[in-house]
């Protein structure tokens, strides 16, 4: 009588140990097939998209799309950064005055102001926000200072062809992109470099130094996407003294922004931006990262230029060496 | 003219007759033997030793007269070159450098005038380059072909066109308003800061060793002349004295010429050369040294002029790191470490200055330099101000925007100035120096000729007593 009851209740948990063990045996399997992969490739191993998306999230830490951060747009003026600007009257804004067509004095008018597609858009924003495009104070500013100036607030802002990468994000904040470039190579109209590819052989390139197409150069040399009898050991402290480079016919060829080759190009006519740009870059304004109401602020200024006036400064400055239909030659879709 | 003949014969011809029946026939033996023989005899006799004694009293003499007129006109020669040869090279390789500093910084001044330069800027830009070319070929003339300061003539004459070239690319691209321009005249500024302008230093610094090596040739004391006459001299004492013991005559007329022409000779040899010595030391504590400050100062702030006007072409186009991890203009850093050297360089030179007409310029350059250093302030200010125009105005413009350009230029007048004042004092003390060793050479040769004679005649007065 024990006996029977016994074996009939084991019976019963035995169905119920049974069910256990087959889902525990599910779980050990389905919690060790991700590891398996993620100790075959390196990579997190979460979900099948496989090795260039997990590289690309390593790179930049922010999702492969930095110019997708910015906080929204927003036309409220009662923030207290854009309610200090209105108070003070002008905006500040650091600049190059290097860059042709882009930030540059000509020296040919009158009180040599700056001008270019980026003077442009910094009074575009005064306009927009203090209702006067000439209440802007200029600040020509180094390439590497373009960060510590914001930090520091020299300036309020920076409309200097910078581009938007995840590692600036960790110091400084963006506007939404207003302009779409790639690196992109330069040289004479009349040799036979055809773009980023095999014609650069035996090539010497010139490159600014710490510049992101320097650091393009050497990994491409070495992955072998570019070819290694390439010279690429010409650096220079500046972009535009690669143009002198080229001039002088100490290089052969010109590694740098799109839109920075064609203000080089802009200045030679026997020189010309060769073959497509081979990365996505995407320019920002760049702001303290404190005062994200004076970024909303030019968000919205931007989402309002981006559809009117922007098309017109292209043309005026860009469109002859960029052409009128190339992909910068749209406001960039935000 | 008989005096000569008279006084060769004594000491030679009474010796040689008796050697030939001696030596001749006699065994071979050398002729330092038998001339020390022929002395040994000769000198058992009176006439004998009077011969002998005006023999070495002649060559003693006679050798003091040569070697000092040797080491005097070497030293005067010596001199002569400090005068006229290396002191100008030097002086000529310090306008090569300063023409060419000039010339850069005329580039750099024009060029922020905008696209149509100035024309008095574009003719002193010019003119540098015409003097740097011209002091050039005379370097060249003046350098042993070979020597390192050939190759670095050579050098220079390679870089100038170069330079050139790049100023004129970087004007043609600033005409057309293209900021490559400014590429350029960094590229242009690079080459004169790298290459040339430490070439002329070189150059500069090698024609200064020469100098301070014929200056070196020029002042020691003739030692070997001095002991030499003061031998002759003490000769001529012990003789006269030997023969105020024999005969009890107190004055031989020959031997009194001879040591008076000797005394006059030593005495014209310590003090001519004393005096050159201090005319030409002082021609160079208080000529060449200042001057060299004072050229370096005037680099210094043609340096500092160049990259103050280059702090504007290309602000922020380059940038220099400090140890400290802050991040400077690197133009206006070197703007900043031309400032100090010039300061020190002024506080130096008015250190060196010993008189009213040196100093002042020099005290109203450092004043200049002062001015220049506030108003510099004022223009960075401006200019990091976000104020473009006002900086340019505080750097180029006109007497009413108070221009530090206004400041250098009264810094350069002062120290062309006070350079003018001491290159006249470096030829006035260098030229006495000169001047008080010219006679020396010639003078004390005639002298040796005249005591030797002296020495000889007296001697031979002697002899005949004899006979």
């Amino acid at each position: 009588m024990i006996g029977r009851r016994l074996r009939a209740s084991l019976r019963g948990w035995g169905g119920v140990g049974a069910m256990v063990f087959a889902c525990a045996l599910a779980l050990v399997f389905a919690l060790s097939l991700p590891l398996a992969r993620a100790g075959r490739d390196g990579s997190p191993g979460i979900g099948g998209q496989g090795l260039a998306e997990a590289t690309q999230a390593k790179a930049d830490d922010c999702g492969g799309h930095p110019e997708r951060r910015s906080p929204p747009p927003s036309g409220d003026e009662s923030g207290p950064k854009v309610r200090e600007i209105k108070k003070r009257g002008y905006l500040s804004v650091g600049v190059d005055q290097n860059s042709y067509r882009w930030g540059y004095r000509d020296p040919n008018t009158r009180g040599s102001d700056l001008e270019g597609f980026d003077i442009d858009l910094a009074r575009e924003i005064a306009r927009r926000i203090i209702g006067d495009p000439n209440a802007v104070r200029f600040h020509a500013i180094p390439t590497n200072q373009r960060i510590p100036a914001i930090r520091s607030g020299q300036v309020d802002m920076v409309v200097r062809t910078m581009t938007i990468t995840c590692d600036r994000l960790d110091e400084v904040a963006f506007s939404d992109p207003y302009f779409v470039t790639g690196q992109q190579v330069l040289a004479p109209k009349a040799s036979g470099i055809t773009g980023y590819d095999k014609s650069l052989a035996g090539k010497r390139i010139c490159s600014a130094e710490g510049s992101t197409a320097n650091t393009r150069l050497t990994e491409d040399k070495k992955s072998g996407r570019l070819p290694t009898s390439a010279d690429i050991s010409t650096t220079v402290p500046n972009q535009l003294d690669c143009l002198v480079e080229l001039q002088l016919g100490e290089v052969d060829a010109v590694v740098t922004d799109g839109a920075l080759a064609a203000s080089q190009a802009a200045q030679d006519p026997t020189v010309e931006l060769k073959g497509k740009p081979f990365t996505t870059e995407y320019y920002g304004v760049a702001m303290n990262k404190g005062a994200e109401d004076l970024v909303r602020r030019v968000n919205q200024v931007l989402v309002d230029y981006l559809g009117s006036g922007w098309q017109a400064s292209y043309t005026k400055w860009l469109s002859a060496t960029l052409g009128p239909d190339s992909a910068s030659s749209r406001p960039p879709a935000s | 003219m008989t005096h000569p003949q008279q006084a060769g014969a004594p000491p030679g011809a009474p010796t040689m007759p008796p050697a030939t029946p001696a030596g001749a026939p006699a065994s071979r033996r050398t002729a330092f033997a038998e001339g020390a023989d022929r002395l040994r005899a000769a000198a058992t006799t009176e006439p004998g030793r009077l011969r002998v004694i005006g023999a070495v009293l002649a060559v003693l003499v006679v050798a003091f007269g040569a070697v000092t007129a040797w080491q005097m006109s070497d030293r005067s020669h010596a001199a002569d070159d400090v005068l006229h040869s290396s002191q100008p090279l030097s002086a000529g390789a310090a306008d090569i450098y300063r023409s060419l500093a000039d010339a850069n910084t005329a580039a750099s001044s024009g060029f922020l005038a905008g696209g149509q330069e100035p024309v008095a800027t574009t003719r002193r830009y010019e003119r540098d380059i015409e003097t740097a070319a011209a002091g050039l070929v005379t370097a060249a003339a003046g350098a042993e072909s070979g020597s390192p300061a050939a190759d670095t003539i050579a050098r220079l004459n390679k870089l100038l066109p170069r330079y050139k070239g790049l100023v004129e690319r970087a004007r043609a691209n600033n005409r057309q308003g293209f900021p490559v321009g400014g590429a350029y005249l960094r590229a242009a500024n690079e080459v004169m800061q790298r290459q040339m302008l430490p070439a002329a230093q070189d150059l500069y610094t090698k024609e200064n060793q020469r100098l301070r090596s014929d200056y070196a040739d020029a002042t020691p004391y003739p030692w070997f002349a001095i002991v030499l006459g003061v031998l002759a001299l003490a000769a001529l004492g012990w003789v006269q004295r030997r023969h105020f013991l024999r005969t009890n005559r107190v004055l031989n007329q020959g031997l009194v010429a001879a040591t008076a022409a000797c005394a006059i000779a030593l005495m014209w040899l310590v003090v001519g050369h004393s005096v050159a010595r201090a005319g030409l030391n002082s021609s160079y504590d208080h000529g060449v040294r200042s001057l060299n400050v004072l050229h370096d100062a005037r680099i210094a702030s043609l340096n500092a002029r160049g990259n103050e006007n280059l702090t504007l072409v290309s602000r922020g186009a380059e940038t220099r790191k400090l140890a400290n991890g802050r991040v400077l203009d690197a133009y206006d850093y070197a703007y900043a470490q031309d400032m100090k050297a010039l300061s020190a360089h002024l506080a130096e030179a008015g250190s060196l200055a010993d008189d009213q007409a040196g100093d002042r310029p020099v005290a109203a350059a450092a004043g200049s330099m002062k001015v220049w250093q506030q108003r510099h302030d004022q223009a960075r200010a401006a200019d990091d101000d976000g104020n473009y125009q006002a900086a340019l105005n505080k750097v180029v413009g006109s007497k009413a925007d108070q221009p530090t350009g206004e400041c250098f230029d009264s810094v350069d007048a002062n120290l062309a100035k006070a350079l003018d004042h001491e290159e006249s004092r470096f030829e006035q003390a260098a030229g006495d120096g000169r001047d008080a060793m010219s006679g020396l050479p010639l003078g004390s040769a005639v002298l040796a000729l005249l005591a030797a004679a002296g020495a000889v005649l007296g001697i031979g007065r002697r002899l005949s007593e004899y006979r």
